[in-house]
């Protein structure tokens, strides 16, 4: 296991694992780029975790493979593996003070001079004057800071984060998520991040895979999967979503004509994951306008008429609740630009361009 | 004398992560051998061959005994010695009930009430396992001597039917609730301590004086404390004979007393046996009737 | 009559405890009587005499010793049988389960005076000498199931995370149960075999069904309860039960001192 193993690409090969007739993963197959921050984001019992526990090797799974670089470690022993992880609980040996929690590692892999590079890397985590304390008597986020400390000193090939901020409040959350970017910019391993909290895999990740039912259901850069969700499950999971269940009447050029409870939508072909049939017309909420009924709206723009059932003024947007024709609430984030606001009771018209639209599949009812 | 160690009441099934899980059973078997072993040759054996010797005919010299089937050895047993029977569940039971009531309110003190006194508290209730226990209640001979202050106390207000609490059947209960109590303490603290105090004051914001509060949610919660406690309690104090020899007279004797008998001094092994296996048999029953919903895994 | 009534369960539970103590408190205070007469149970006399010449009756200090070597004996033996079993019942699944546990439990529910003859139903048939190591054999057999619940509810407390942590950090299981385990569940194998020691240096009913003629400190007790018991043993009784006591209390003290000394100089 050397340390000179450098950073490599990991990657997982129809990667299954059932516990009796439940299945947390379902034939997943991915690459984590080496370098990269990585989020594996999803809800709870979506197989994020045992994902992560498998690649650890704290889990063996069912069938299929683990490769870091072109080594296959799917059989390895974790501690054998060039791979560490971040607890969710932290799991800090109670009965070590801080410093012999970070050498833990390097001591078990024989390394005998270990006081240099655990001080180096408590520099690196702003922890060096803690370094005889035990764990007990530091702060939630200072124990966080030690178990990354106590993984990454072993230069991994990739750093696992078992939703390691979980337990911070707001403000620390948001303090270790820059925090943790740093260094990872800084050290350059593969870290692979699991988390439900989408805001917290946007602003952290290179790279963010949506996680569902123990499948992958879409995947890329943050800025692409929120503009463009592939699927109703994506589109609500990461932000939200205004959805409406219509059927393609037609095509245009580069646009799908969508007609929906009387009303007509245009749809970019390449914003859709269906080209013909039942489809969901979806839009988020930040990118609709919204003005008194009756008001002049763009030709081109897509058109919602309804009722405004709420409005909620947060200082920098005003959202609203809006009753449409076919019964659903939709909702709309207006930025306060200007001084008009709409109250509950007024009729209104929604608008916005085609572009911001995309199309899914209609989901098996739920 | 069981258990101190009350936190493995109501625990909940062994849970194994992953690769520990499919750790093979051979190892746990090696590591149980040493120590099962040890109970099946010096405790089921020993148990089995009681019974083979309660069920064994007398021959002719005295203290020998042929291999026999004789299970009238059982009859005889009950009908000597049921009035002792009687006697010694009856001895331990009140002294289980009286113990519960002096327990109760030390373990709640301990549980909600001490703050950082905690810790220091359950030491003084473990700290009478550090001395004597039969210089202990050899002590009650001093405390509840005739001459005594206290029996002066209760003969004054005309209180002791036998004029004297030494040597009666209410110094041998006095003593039986005393040794048994940190037994009773221990399991009911460990099951208040589990109590979130907040429930009583959710009980209090609903309208529950203190006494219903009491009653309503935080008695049932400790149930498991009590059952617990009340099991250490009862099953040593059945088959005492110490209290009864030290504190009691001869009429008082329980049926550890009617065991060692015949044990030691007549020589009288099949009764002797016979008397330890209906003893353990109404002391089992009782525990299976109190334990039947609990598994195993929360006995131990 | 307000403040009675608030105070009501604290003042019941320093009763309570006073109650505990009060036995011990004789027994200590008649440690320095002299005796009018055989029987030590009224006070008489202000004397050291005890304390001065603790060994002075033959067979106390015999006893004592013996019933120490039985002591550690046992519970080494006792405390080892009983840690194997209960890492067996934590970490391992195998089949068998129930029935080690119903013979875990079943020596707490068995009142010592079946443990005792039984045991000596045992001995005797097999014509085995009855004296110090049928003693031991019987306290061995006796501490194990204390040492397993106690084990055993130390390791269920522990955090599984901690040994899959080892694990991910190049710990095998070899090292992993040197450097987390073992540490980390040392302390409820020393509470176990301390609770061990003092079941069996305080035993009386099985020791004395088992003895034959040896004498251990509790049978040396009761033996001279009907003769008088010698003012050495409450002297030997009591310094035991102050040395145990002093030792608990200040490894408790020195303990939330310094935990408190250090959560103030930590900062967040």
């Amino acid at each position: 296991m050397a340390a000179t193993d450098g950073v490599q690409d990991l990657k997982l090969v129809n990667l299954v694992k059932t516990f009796g007739d439940f299945v947390a993963v379902d034939d997943l197959t991915l690459t984590f780029p080496a370098g990269s921050f990585f989020a594996l984001l999803g809800p709870s019992g979506c197989g994020k975790t045992t994902t992560l526990r498998m690649v650890a090797g704290l889990e063996d799974p069912t069938s299929g493979q683990i490769m870091l670089g072109e080594t296959d470690i799917t059989r390895e022993k974790p501690y054998k593996r060039h791979v560490n992880t971040v607890f969710q609980s932290y799991a800090l040996f109670p009965h070590l003070d801080i410093f012999e929690n970070v050498a833990f590692g390097l001591r078990r892999r024989g390394i005998k001079d270990v006081k240099g590079p655990v001080n180096d890397m408590l520099e690196l985590v702003e922890l060096g004057p803690l370094a005889r304390r035990k764990p007990a008597q530091l702060s939630g986020g200072q124990q966080q800071r030690v178990a990354v400390a106590r993984a990454l000193i072993n230069q991994p090939g990739v750093l696992l984060l078992d939703e390691p901020l979980g337990a911070l409040d707001l403000k620390l959350r948001r303090q270790m998520q820059i925090e943790l970017k740093r260094i990872q910019t800084e050290v350059g391993t593969t870290f692979v991040h699991v988390t439900h909290d989408q805001e917290e895999a946007m602003t952290m990740a290179d790279t963010v895979a949506v996680m569902n039912n123990g499948r992958i259901e879409q995947m890329g850069a943050p800025v692409d999967i929120y503009e463009l969700p592939r699927t109703a499950f994506v589109a609500n999971f990461l932000g939200q979503s205004n959805m409406v269940a219509g059927t393609v009447s037609g095509k245009s050029g580069d646009d799908l004509i969508v007609s929906a409870f009387g009303a007509s939508f245009t749809v970019p072909s390449a914003r859709s994951a269906r080209q013909d049939g039942a489809i969901l017309v979806g839009v988020r909420p930040e990118k609709l306008a919204i003005a008194s009924a009756g008001s002049s709206v763009p030709d081109r723009s897509n058109r919602v008429t309804g009722k405004v059932t709420d409005a909620s003024f947060t200082g920098v947007s005003t959202q609203y609740l809006v009753m449409t024709s076919w019964g659903d609430e939709w909702m709309v984030f207006e930025q306060n630009r200007s001084a008009d606001i709409l109250r509950p009771g007024d009729e209104v018209v929604i608008h916005w361009a085609p572009e911001h639209t995309f199309g899914l599949d209609v989901p098996p009812e739920a | 004398m069981p258990a101190l160690a009350p936190t493995s009441g109501g625990s909940s099934p062994v849970v194994l992560s992953g690769a520990a899980a499919q750790r093979r059973p051979r190892t746990a078997y090696l590591l149980l051998l040493p120590g099962l072993a040890w109970l099946a040759i010096f405790f089921v054996v020993p148990l089995v061959s009681l019974f083979f010797t309660s069920l064994q005919a007398p021959t002719g010299k005295s203290g020998v005994y042929e291999p026999a089937f004789q299970v009238s050895n059982y009859l005889e047993a009950i009908q000597e010695y049921w009035p002792t029977f009687v006697k010694s569940f009856v001895y331990s039971g009140v002294a289980t009930v009286l113990a519960l009531i002096i327990a109760y309110p030390l373990a709640y003190f301990i549980a909600f009430r001490a703050g950082k006194w905690r810790a220091l508290l359950l030491v003084l209730v473990v700290a009478p396992f550090f001395a004597s226990f039969l210089l202990r209640t050899y002590a009650w001979r001093t405390i509840l001597a005739d001459e005594g202050f206290i029996t002066s106390f209760f003969n004054a207000l005309h209180l002791l039917p036998e004029g004297r609490i030494l040597n009666t059947p209410i110094a041998v209960v006095l003593g039986l609730t005393y040794n048994f109590l940190p037994f009773m303490i221990l399991p009911l603290y460990a099951a208040l301590e589990r109590i979130d105090p907040r429930l009583i004051e959710a009980a209090g914001d609903l309208y529950a004086s203190p006494f219903t509060g009491f009653r309503k949610v935080i008695w049932p919660l400790s149930l498991p404390g009590v059952v617990a406690g009340t099991l250490l309690t009862f099953i040593p104090a059945s088959g005492d004979y110490i209290n009864a020899t030290l504190l009691g007279s001869p009429s008082d004797r329980m049926v550890g007393n009617a065991i060692q008998t015949n044990f030691l001094q007549f020589r009288d092994y099949p009764i002797a046996s016979a008397l330890s296996f209906i003893l353990m048999a109404i002391i089992l029953t009782v525990v299976f009737v109190y334990v039947r919903r609990a598994g195993t895994e929360d006995l131990v | 009559m307000r403040w009675l009534r608030k105070n009501l369960i604290p003042i019941i539970g320093i009763l309570v405890l006073i109650y505990l103590f009060v036995p011990i408190a004789v027994v200590a205070v008649l440690s320095f009587n002299k005796p009018d007469g055989k029987f030590n149970i009224a006070w008489n006399q202000f004397s050291l005499e005890a304390w001065q010449n603790i060994c002075g009756v033959p067979g106390v200090c015999g006893s004592f010793v013996t019933s120490i070597q039985i002591g550690l004996i046992a519970t080494l033996m006792g405390t080892i049988f009983g840690t194997l079993i209960a890492f067996a019942l934590v970490r391992y699944r195998f089949r068998g389960r129930s029935t080690t546990n119903l013979l875990i439990f079943l020596p707490m529910a068995t009142p010592e005076v079946v443990l005792g003859s039984s045991l000596l139903a045992l001995f005797l048939n097999l014509a085995f000498p009855l004296g110090f190591w049928t003693v031991t054999i019987a306290h061995i057999m006796f501490i194990i199931s204390f040492v397993v619940v106690t084990v055993k509810a130390r390791l269920q407390g522990m955090d599984p995370r901690l040994e899959e942590a080892a694990r991910d950090l190049y710990a095998d299981p070899k090292a992993t149960f040197r450097y987390v385990t073992f540490p980390l569940v040392l302390p409820g194998i020393l509470g176990a075999a301390l609770l061990g020691f003092a079941l069996s240096f305080d035993d009386y009913i099985i020791s004395a069904f088992n003895a034959g003629t040896l004498v251990t400190f509790p049978i040396y007790i009761w033996g001279a309860a009907q003769r008088g018991i010698p003012v050495q043993v409450n002297a030997l009784a009591t310094l035991v039960f102050v040395i145990a006591l002093v030792t608990v209390v200040s490894v408790q003290v020195v303990g939330s001192r310094r935990r408190r000394k250090l959560e103030s100089a930590v900062g967040t």
